[in-house]
């Protein structure tokens, strides 16, 4: 073989806090590009979360037009139950994809692991807000959503979305060995995921039906702050599960 | 130069109550060939999956000396490369995506021409644009060669080196192992006879 790899930029045993951001990077950018060329994961989530919208715009859509608390709480339900169903359905896919295509055990060997869950943690969250961003438009335009605090809103919805992001994918890891790995996703997911949903439903009826801010501030630290501690947890036991 | 050294000590693996081999100690340095035999199913593949840290010995250490320190083969990516049939890459990715990402989670930087002389090594030469998902079963074990070699490992482990390979293919796997002698370790795990040649030592699975 003639050319020859500077041994200055051979993967070093003790990875530096440079590498694993660019492999970081790397693998994000191969999931997006695998992404848009498969359609594995995107798929899954808009289908599942546009036959919700629909579903709910022909049953119950009449909600839209009251603005009562009541009304505005059930809205908020629905719009959390379309987005995190839809993120059970597709979140998983990330970890999954590459234990039934079998390229686990190259990525394994080849990347830190810091690295690929940083890198799949990104794609969930930018798959997400996609989803977000698709489903209350649907919303808006289909259940007649009206959202008095905008701001409020969108950051109600990051930060569930960042929450959801954190959980799914320590989660998607820890069931891509797994058999039954969808059943056991939603069985697991579900119970961390509930309190936040809890809150994340009440900060979105809030927001719609035109709280201040210091209203939903509640709700938005606590969703951070979950979001924050999962990540953290995560960071610490990806390696083991990565390795098991 | 740098030398590496391969050490096992009692090494024992298994599935479930199922061992598949036990007590196995032996030691290779920097230029020695190890071949593995066996009939299937006598833990040829699952011996050098211990090797790359893929799976865990159920008894017994393995680790690797280098550069002044030991590994856990685990740790010991970087030092490794692993050919294998099992081993899959991204179908949906091109041969030269595959080895840019590879690469850049490798923490390596190579250029497109680095990425062409490669492919053109392991014979793909022209084919790096195209998916691999369209190579024939021969081109994609190629890749895999490819993949392996990108970061001059100084451990080479080679899974049915030449399993789906041609006579040109084989001529691969002679060039890469004589080079592989200079860089450091190879084993070999295969149940072709015809590749007990390659060996400085032959370890024989089976019979547990």
């Amino acid at each position: 073989m003639d050319h020859e790899i500077s041994t200055a930029k051979f993967a070093g045993i003790r990875t530096p806090f440079r590498q694993i951001m660019t492999a970081m990077q790397a693998v994000l950018i191969k999931d997006v590009r695998s992404e848009l060329r498969t359609r594995y994961a995107i798929n899954a989530l808009i289908l599942f979360a546009a036959g919700a919208v629909v579903a709910v715009s022909l049953g119950i859509g009449f909600f839209g037009l009251r603005r009562d608390a009541d009304s505005l709480r059930i809205q908020a339900v629905l719009l959390w139950i379309a987005l995190l169903f839809a993120a059970l359905n597709g979140l998983s896919r990330s970890f999954v994809h590459e234990e039934e295509t079998r390229t686990l055990a190259s990525l394994r060997l080849a990347a830190p692991p810091l690295a690929v869950y940083l890198g799949k943690f990104w794609f969930n969250l930018a798959l997400l807000l996609v989803l977000d961003t698709v489903t209350t438009l649907l919303f808006v335009m289909f259940v007649r959503v009206q959202v008095a605090n905008i701001p409020l809103f969108v950051s109600l919805l990051a930060a569930g979305s960042l929450c959801l992001a954190t959980a799914t994918t320590i989660l998607a890891a820890v069931i891509a060995k797994a058999s039954f790995k969808n059943t056991l996703f939603a069985v697991l997911a579900f119970p961390l995921l509930a309190p936040t949903l809890i809150v994340a439903i009440e900060g979105t009826a809030t927001a719609l039906g035109g709280g201040s801010w210091s209203e939903g501030f509640s709700a938005l630290r606590t969703l951070l702050a979950y979001a924050v501690a999962t990540f953290v947890a995560s960071l610490f036991l990806f390696r083991f599960v990565w390795e098991a | 130069m740098t030398s590496i050294r391969l050490e096992l000590q009692d090494v024992a693996a298994g599935y479930g109550a199922r061992v598949v081999f036990y007590g196995i100690t032996l030691s290779l340095r920097q230029g020695e060939t190890l071949v593995v035999a066996g009939a299937n199913g006598s833990g040829k593949s699952t011996f050098l999956r211990l090797l790359c840290g893929l799976q865990a010995p159920t008894r017994g250490n393995v680790f690797y000396d280098w550069n002044d320190a030991r590994y856990d083969p685990r740790d010991a990516g970087s030092l490794i490369g692993w050919v294998a049939p099992d081993l899959a890459l991204y179908r949906e990715l091109t041969g030269s995506e595959n080895l840019r990402f590879f690469a850049a989670v490798r923490g390596l930087a190579l250029h497109n021409e680095q990425i062409d002389e490669l492919l053109a090594y392991v014979g793909l030469g022209g084919r790096g644009d195209d998916w691999v998902a369209s190579y024939s079963s021969g081109m994609t074990h190629r890749m895999r060669y490819a993949y392996a070699l990108m970061h001059k490992p100084p451990v080479l482990l080679l899974d049915e080196p030449t399993v789906t390979f041609d006579e040109r293919g084989v001529e691969l796997v002679e060039r890469v192992v004589q080079t592989q002698r200079q860089r450091g370790i190879t084993v070999i795990a295969t149940n072709d006879a015809r590749e007990l040649r390659f060996a400085d030592y032959v370890l024989t699975l089976g019979g547990v």
